[in-house]
Formats: structure tokens, sequence, C-alpha cells
């Protein structure tokens, strides 16, 4: 070890007074250092660790409606969970330090509890406090091609109200027949029962059934000719239809199609009776006419 | 002054120093306490014969923090609706409330300011301008419970030598500060919520438990056998932004240097105890010194002294009663 305080400092300035630290205590000092350091970088290294789970070929995951594109929203969302919260059917979930940087922050996994809009003015919006979920993008924000929707899309909920549509700029993903050949109506098969068997516990807003409350999903009987649940229980007026006709044999048959106005809500995917989903929504997706 | 200076100095990580100067009224203080060396002796020996071990504070600040963090969890599982969100950002009865540091992350990471979001902040900045800073760490942080709970067990292994206290530097809290700051800058994320055990446990009491808990729980380990505190003492900025706020708090902890024997047993309970120096022989220069801005307003120390030369005191308050 050569460190010693000089007694004389360098350019002829009076010496300090500050009697010459031991070798010992130089030593602790120096260790007490280097840790402190150690602490630093270890510390700093682990936090950006967060990256990992963003820069992963994992899917997007979808986020609840009015969120900013993904960059924004991460670093936008203060994880609070307020959106959690007033969230009439919890479709909302708040995502775990697997996540990454994206840890408290909200998603929804569509085909366990979609967004269904029962709140009918998409409250977690209003309860966002950092604007990571708003109405209005700031001006400066552009909106990615396919994000913006043509129309306010109108939930058939209030279809007969003053104001039926939702204040919802951008769509949140859009729906994709991910499984054609599992589709019960592409099969020209009829469903009968309950959606997603007894012990699903989603829930759903049945306009037949309660006008102001999500009732569970076990809880309604559906019974089709040819399979149109998707229809049946999409909350948008004209995003998706399952257009009936008749295959080469003469069979009735159906095909269900997303349209434009689809926002993404995963209503579709939460209902469809296969398993796995044959309809299925592409998180942060745009619409490609 | 230059105290109010050095007191930030130090909760930058500076170490306190000797007064250059000290007041005639605590020379005089101090003459008089060590004239008589046996008199001195009985009356330290009287007072901690007489002194009943209290844990006022330490029980009301448990009752504190245990009830803001329940009434958040019941505003949410009871529908109360009184208090919703967690400890980064809420809303008590409807108004905005948002956490000093999760504000600051989010701004510098995003770097777009709404009004919900400056409304909130600046009126938690008031109210902790007023309840003294850092007493959110002592009176509402979870993690501070936990850590102080696992403390005990840290200093009793230290007591059995089977573990030693491993000190940091206490800079280290402030670069900590810094490169956190910067790197929500540079990246655009909250780099820091990831692993910010606060905002962690909070969200695991309102919304259920989940593998994050798996960090905060090597925090813990971390602390009991390696370094006592370690998180709060070296590393969490959330601390360092409220001992901000707190150098212009008037609720402080005041040190009378008449009633001190200069024992020590305030700087051995303290999360803190470089704010204690004052409280070693020599070192106060005034009769009332404010304990600065990186005290906790725990209480503990007030719990401990045997004399009450450690008091909670609004500025301007007493001298008004």
């Amino acid at each position: 070890m050569t460190e010693s305080t000089p007694p004389q400092a360098p350019g002829g300035q009076p010496a300090s007074r500050k009697p010459a630290m031991s070798l010992e205590k130089a030593q602790k000092a120096r260790r007490k250092f280097l840790q402190s350091l150690g602490l630093t970088v270890g510390v700093s290294g682990l936090s950006l660790l967060g990256y990992i789970p963003l820069s992963d070929a994992r899917p997007a995951r979808l986020r609840p409606p009015g969120a900013l594109d993904e960059a924004d929203f991460l670093s936008s969302c203060i994880k609070c969970g307020q959106c959690v919260q007033v969230c009439p059917v919890q479709a909302i979930k708040l995502a775990d330090i697997t996540d990454g940087f994206g840890i408290g922050v909200p998603y929804i996994a569509a085909r366990d509890q979609a967004c269904d809009f029962s709140c009918d003015a998409v409250q977690c919006i209003l309860a966002c406090p950092t604007g990571a979920l708003t109405y209005k993008k700031p001006e400066f924000m552009d909106a990615r091609d396919g994000m913006k929707m043509a129309a306010a899309p109108i939930l058939l909920a209030k279809e007969k109200d003053a104001e039926p549509t939702l204040n919802l700029k951008e769509r949140i993903g859009v729906a994709r027949l991910a499984r054609p050949e599992s589709c019960l109506a592409i099969q020209g098969k009829g469903f009968k029962g309950q959606a997603r068997g007894a012990s699903f516990e989603g829930m759903l807003r049945y306009m037949k059934v309660d006008r102001w409350k999500p009732i569970p999903v076990r809880d309604y009987s559906y019974e089709t000719e040819i399979c149109d649940l998707c229809e049946q229980a999409c909350p948008i007026k004209g995003a998706i239809t399952v257009k009936k006709g008749l295959d080469k044999d003469g069979k009735p048959k159906g095909l269900p199609v997303v349209h434009e106005p689809c926002v993404g809500c995963g209503v579709c995917e939460m209902v469809c009776p296969v398993e796995p989903a044959a309809i299925v929504i592409d998180a942060q997706a745009p619409w490609k006419a | 002054m230059s105290r109010f200076i050095d007191q930030i100095k130090i909760m930058l990580g500076a170490a306190p120093k000797k007064p250059e100067k000290v007041s005639e009224n605590v020379q005089k203080i101090m003459f008089l306490k060590y004239e008589d060396k046996d008199r001195f002796v009985k009356e330290k020996l009287h007072a901690r014969a007489h002194h009943e071990v209290s844990h006022k504070w330490r029980n009301r600040r448990w009752a504190v923090l245990l009830a803001v963090n329940l009434l958040f969890v019941f505003s949410f599982w009871l529908d109360i609706q009184l208090l919703e969100g967690a400890l980064t950002a809420s809303r008590f009865a409807g108004f905005h409330l948002i956490d000093l540091n999760s504000a600051l992350q989010v701004m510098l990471a995003h770097k777009h300011i709404i009004v919900n979001l400056f409304i909130g902040t600046f009126t938690v900045f008031l109210i902790w301008v007023l309840l003294g800073g850092r007493s959110f760490c002592s009176w509402v942080c979870p993690y501070h419970l936990l850590a102080e709970w696992t403390e005990k067990l840290h200093l009793k292994l230290v007591e059995k030598k089977i573990v030693t206290d491993h000190e940091f530097h206490r800079g280290a809290r402030t670069v900590f500060w810094l490169l956190f700051g910067l790197m929500a800058v540079v990246t655009g994320y909250t780099v820091f919520e990831t692993l910010s055990p606060t905002g962690i446990l909070s969200r695991a009491l309102i919304y259920g438990p989940g593998l994050a808990l798996g960090w905060v729980f090597l925090l813990l380990l971390f602390e009991i056998f390696w370094s006592r505190r370690a998180w709060c003492r070296y590393v969490c900025p959330i601390g360092l932004t409220y001992g901000a706020v707190g150098i212009i708090s008037p609720l402080q902890i005041t040190y009378h240097v008449e009633h001190c024997f200069h024992e020590g047993d305030c700087r051995k309970v303290c999360l803190v105890p470089h704010v204690l120096d004052v409280t070693v022989k020599g070192r106060a220069d005034e009769e009332q010194i404010g304990l600065g801005p990186d005290c906790t307003r725990c209480g503990l120390c007030v719990d401990t002294c045997p004399t009450g030369a450690l008091r909670f005191e609004v500025k301007g308050l007493s001298k008004l009663l």
C-alpha cells in the first residue's frame, strides 16, 4: 500500500493540519468506498435488468382502453392501480416484476376477463392520474397508422341513449380469426350451453338480462344453429359479424368477419367456446383493411 | 444558516463535523454539567433508574403506518372508496395524492406533465412539508416496518457475533438518487419502480402478492445478514426526495443539550445516527438544535432518551404555546 497523506501539499501550499491517516484507517476507508461502489453498480445493474422483458419477443400486452403507445404508457404509468379499482368486471390486472420496467402496469388478459365496457364511460381513463390512460392524447404524440378509429365507437348498450358513443379515439388492438380450422361457425356447427363451461369466472354484461349489471358468463345459456357467440357478445356496434352462407356442399356455415369499428376489447376472445379460442385479440395491433 | 447547509450536506453523505464555535450558554451548561463528576454520575444513574422504558412513539407510529396501509387495502376490498390507489398515487375522498418520488420518476421518464399529476404532487408536497418530510418513511412506508422488524433479528445476530454490520458510504444514496433520475431520463422508463420495495409492498397488500415480493425478501435477507437497514440508509431515493422536503418542515425532533448525559442510547436505535451526532459530547453548539432533514421523525430516540433531551417539536408553535 502506498497510500499516505503527504505532509506537504504540492505547489508549496502550507501543510494541512490534519494528521496523516493511519494505514489501517485508509485501508478501511478504501474498502468501504469499494463496497459502496459495488452496491451502486450492483443495484443499478439489477434495476436495468428490467429491460429484458421489454426486448423479449413475447407477445404484446393488451392494455386498458385509452392507453398511450407502449413506450409512453410504461413511462407515464405511475403503477398505482386506480384503474384496477374502478373496473366493474375486474378486467384489469397489474403486471408482476417479470414484466421488468412494466411492473405494476395494468393489462388485460382478455381470455380470462375481457373489457366489456359495462362501465359505459371507460372509468379506467377517468381514474388515471397521470394521463397514461387518456381520452385525448397530447398533440405531440402521433397515432400509429390504423390505431385511430374512423368514428367514435357506438356502445350497443347505449345505442338508444342521447350519447351512444364511447369517448375512445384509438383502438387497443384488433380481433383476428387466428384458428379458422377450430371455429365452430366455419365448421357449420351450432353451440348450446355455457360459453366457457361451468367453472369459468369471467363476467359479461348481457343486455337481455340486465342493462346495468354484468353477470357471470356461466350463468348465461346460449343456443344457436350456427355459432355466432362472438357477434352476440361484442359490445361495439358493427365490429364483428358472422357471415352466414352455404358451403360448397350446400350445408349452412358462418364466417366471423372483423370490421373497422373493432376496438380490441377482447370480449370475442373471452366468449369463444372452443379451446384455445379461435378468435383472439392482437394487442396493440392496428386495423388493416 | 451554516447549520442549515451543513445538515443538507450531512443528508447527502458528508460526515458530521465538530462545531468551530460553541455558544457561551452551551459552554456554561457543559461546564456546570461536568463541574462535579460525582454529581454527574449520580444524576445519570438516577435518571436511568427512573427511566420507564416506553414505546409510546413507536406504538403510535406503527398504528398510523398500519392504519394508512390498511385504509388502502380496505378501500379496495370493501369498496369504501376512501383512499383509492396505492402508495405511488392515490385519491383520498376524490383528491389526487401522488407520491413525490414516483411523480418525479414519471416526469423524468415521460417528460410530459398533466394537470392532475401536478395537483396531486403539489398536495402531497404540502402535506409532507407540514408533517416533516422523511416522516413518510417511518410513519407510512410499509418496507420501513418490515425492515424495522428484521433489524431486530440482525441486531440479535450481531450481538451473538454471528454476523457483522457492513457499513457503506452514505453518499451512495445521493448517487442512487441521481442515477435513478438519469436512468429515467435516458431510458424513458421508470427504472426505479422496478425495484422499489415501497411500491411493490403497497401493491402486494392491495392487489395481492406476486413474484416481486421475492425481491423484497432478498433485500430483507441482505439487511439481516450483511448490512443493517441497507436499503433505507444507502439506496432508497424516496428517502432523499422526502428528506429534501423536510428541509423546510417545521415539524422536527429537537435536541436539548442541557438534559443530555451524552450516553449515546439514541444513536444506537436510530436509522440515521448521523443526525444525532450533536448528542456526542462537545458537538452541540446551541442549547436547542433541530435534528435536520434526514431525520425520519420516527421517535425511537425520543422513546429511548431517559432524560427528555430529545423531543418532538413544531418550530414556531412551541414558542407560541
